[in-house]
């Protein structure tokens, strides 16, 4: 089953091999992972898309709370929580494509961010699933290039990952 | 503007020293290159712990984890950046399986050189961190203090393990003051100590209520020294204990109660027990492949499983356990024996049929060997070893056959005793192994039982035997095979024996003599028990012992690879 671990981590060099060492010295599968800072500059947060049986998810958040610089270790899908993924796409935008572009973006709630001459760059967001939808409704001959963030997840209501 | 410097600033390397001091570190095992001249100048100047030159970067880890394993302390090498780092890379792998606490300090090129491919550059912190519990790269002399607090601190706490802390040669160099932290907090890092009481509570019921309890312990109980806590328990409860491997000693083998190791190569007793008990508690021992080969052939009969152990990742994670209790050993036990005390459990019926059950696998003598063919038996070797050192030395040992046979034939009666590579099963660790517990113990006996294959692994250790006068005992079990290679290929591969033998090897006694030892070649059973007597009546020199062996034996029992616990192939099968 797919599952979006969230983790804080010491904002320190390194530590993200520390974790993409692990899941590939261990063969866990890692669909997506996004790091960044998060308010406290000492704290990374970072958000890891996985899959695998109940044991194996098991082990990953037990080896991942087992590395030093790991602060805390959040099974989203222990509860209810909230995905969004960031994707930019370039189509093209020409004759009727320019039309047909302009039409799919404002279905899929999405924003022009560059046009140009042929071209338009589609910046849209939410869930994998939502991303994939807008990817298979264009004409495959449209797109020019794609560029996603991997998935972000926080848990809904006061469920907070916090130190 | 040059910086004004504070008369009671010292350098990088001299706090390195004085950070040792602090930790009370008596011996750093060591081999000096370019990045680390710094360390080994201020080594020069100091008088607090002794260097140990060994004669390849990996036996200084090795010996220094011996150290560890002796004496419960970290144990501490120093080697320089590039090709010294990574010598000691088996080393740390080898520490790191075994959860052994070792400070491992390694030179690194200037900060300014990093990531240039500068002479003798390696990315230590990059090639270790699968090997490692953590690793730590320096880059300003301001945080080495802290970060030797960090590494010792996290090298003996929770599960322990091996800490690399990688150090630029500039940085050995500049100028700070020597604060030594009293303590140290990190919010990412807090082992549990204590077990939790309600799971302890059921676990207590759970063995007094079996019809067929069995203890399993590991290397958690000598690393926790919880030796005497899981004796108590054993003793009040009255019930069978198993050691594995690294677990040899935690309980006295020549008590009643024991019924030998299990495993690959564990008693047919013992083996019998753990497939056929009702309740089985595990205590620092993690389910590994060549303690529970099969897992499904395990699962096919029906036990409880109570498991003990400080890292939670150990459990549930090959063999599924009902009632886990995270802590450390010593806790646990020592709550689990003030429940038991409470209810001054008597021997019920069913735990005495349990009991005759067990006495009839242990009369199949299993480890009984035909020891009449005129040639040396290596068990033979070993018994005789047990008996001359009366069960009391320290044995250490490589991997192969001889591993086993020491495991099987020296009774270990106390924790601690019992050195060798369990998790990664690394050759030629014997000999630096040795080295450690002798520094560690100068002293006792110290034997290192090893192979041809083995000992050649690291036999320049030798010359380090020689320049620090260790009385060490090898017992070199020499049957011109890698012999559990060998075994493998009889029983696995038609007899091919491919790339097997020993062939061109040195004469071991002039090998032994060139270094300044005494040799000895033992080809005679009868002269066995008399050789070994004179040599540990040597008790200043370094004896290496060449026993000339039976080539065809083989260890039994043996569980092939697959197999289930009790799918054993004893020697009488054959």
């Amino acid at each position: 089953m797919r599952h979006i671990v969230s983790l804080l981590m010491e904002n320190e060099a390194g530590a993200l091999s520390r974790v993409a060492g692990l899941f590939s010295a261990r063969g866990y599968n890692i669909e997506s992972l996004t790091v960044a800072p998060t308010e406290d500059p000492t704290l990374s947060r970072m958000t890891i898309v996985t899959s695998g049986s109940d044991d194996v998810i098991e082990q990953i958040i037990k080896q991942l709370n087992k590395l030093v610089d790991v602060v805390k270790v959040l099974d989203l899908n222990d509860g209810k929580f909230i995905e969004r993924e960031l994707m930019l796409v370039k189509v093209k935008a020409t004759g009727a494509f320019r039309e047909e572009m302009k039409r799919m973006c404002d279905i899929f709630r999405g924003r022009i961010i560059d046009v140009a001459d042929g071209t338009f760059t589609i910046e849209l967001t939410g869930s994998g699933h939502k991303l994939d939808a807008f990817i298979e409704g264009l004409d495959n001959t449209a797109i020019l290039e794609t560029v996603r963030t991997g998935a972000s997840g926080i848990g809904r209501g006061d469920r907070i990952l916090k130190v | 503007m040059a910086e004004t410097t504070h008369p009671q600033q010292i350098t990088g390397a001299e706090i390195v020293i004085r950070c040792l001091e602090q930790e009370n570190v008596k011996f750093v095992f060591g081999y000096p290159g370019g990045a680390v001249l710094h360390i080994y100048d201020a080594i020069y100047k100091q008088g607090h712990f002794k260097h140990i030159l060994v004669r390849h970067e990996q036996a200084a880890v090795h010996a220094a984890d011996a150290f560890s394993r002796t004496t419960g302390e970290v144990g501490v090498a120093l080697v320089t950046s590039g090709p010294g780092a990574t010598n000691a890379i088996t080393g740390i792998a080898t520490a790191y399986m075994d959860s052994i606490p070792l400070v491992v300090i390694s030179g690194q090129v200037p900060v300014p050189a990093i990531g240039l491919d500068a002479f003798q550059e390696v990315d230590m912190v990059g090639v270790t961190r699968p090997c490692v519990k953590h690793n730590f790269l320096v880059k300003d002399v301001k945080d080495i203090a802290i970060t030797l607090k960090k590494a010792f601190y996290i090298a003996k706490t929770g599960r322990p393990g091996p800490v690399v802390v990688d150090i630029p040669k500039d940085i050995t160099a500049h100028l700070a003051d020597f604060v030594y932290p009293e303590s140290v907090e990190m919010r990412s890092y807090n082992p549990v100590t204590k077990g939790h009481s309600g799971q302890i509570k059921k676990a207590v019921k759970l063995l007094l209520e079996a019809k067929r309890p069995m203890v399993y312990t590991g290397g958690g109980v000598v690393l926790g020294d919880a030796s005497e806590l899981l004796v108590k328990l054993v003793k009040a409860l009255g019930v069978p204990v198993t050691n594995t491997l690294m677990g040899l000693g935690g309980f006295p083998s020549t008590d009643k109660q024991f019924l030998g190791m299990l495993g690959m190569h564990g008693t047919y007793e013992a083996n019998m027990a753990m497939q056929d008990c009702d309740v089985l508690l595990a205590v620092g021992a993690r389910f590994d492949d060549r303690v529970i080969g099969n897992t499904d052939h395990f699962y096919s009969k029906d036990r409880t499983i109570i498991h003990v152990d400080i890292d939670p990742s150990s459990i549930s994670k090959r063999v599924k356990v009902h009632v886990p209790i995270v802590g450390d050993v010593k806790s646990v036990l020592a709550e689990m024996n003030e429940l038991v005390a409470l209810e001054k459990p008597t021997q019920s019926p069913a735990l005495k049929a349990w009991w005759t059950q067990i006495e009839s696998w242990r009369g199949k003598l299993c480890l009984d060997y035909n020891n009449n063919n005129g040639l040396i038996k290596p068990q033979y070797v070993i018994e005789k070893l047990w008996e001359v050192t009366k069960g009391d030395a320290y044995v250490t040992s490589d991997v192969g056959q001889h591993q086993m046979w020491a495991a099987q034939y020296y009774k270990f009666d106390k924790p601690r005793r019992w050195i060798n590579s369990g998790g990664l099963g690394t050759m030629g660790v014997g000999l630096p192994y040795a080295m450690g517990c002798q520094f560690a113990d100068p002293t006792a006996q110290v034997a290192c039982v090893t192979g041809e294959g083995s000992i050649q692994m690291n036999i320049q250790e030798l010359s380090t035997c020689k320049q620090y006068s260790l009385p060490i005992k090898v017992i070199l079990l020499n049957n011109r095979y890698l012999g559990m290679v060998r075994q493998w290929q009889e029983f696995f591969y038609e007899n091919r024996y491919s790339e097997s033998y020993m062939d061109s090897l040195p004469d071991f006694v002039k090998l032994a003599e060139s270094y300044g030892h005494v040799g000895m070649q033992i080809t005679k059973p009868e002269d066995v028990e008399g050789a070994l007597k004179e040599a540990f009546d040597m008790k200043s020199r370094f004896v290496f012992m060449d026993f000339i062996t039976d080539q065809k034996e083989n260890v039994f029992p043996m569980i092939p690879n697959g197999k289930g616990l009790s799918e054993m192939i004893l020697a009488e099968d054959l």
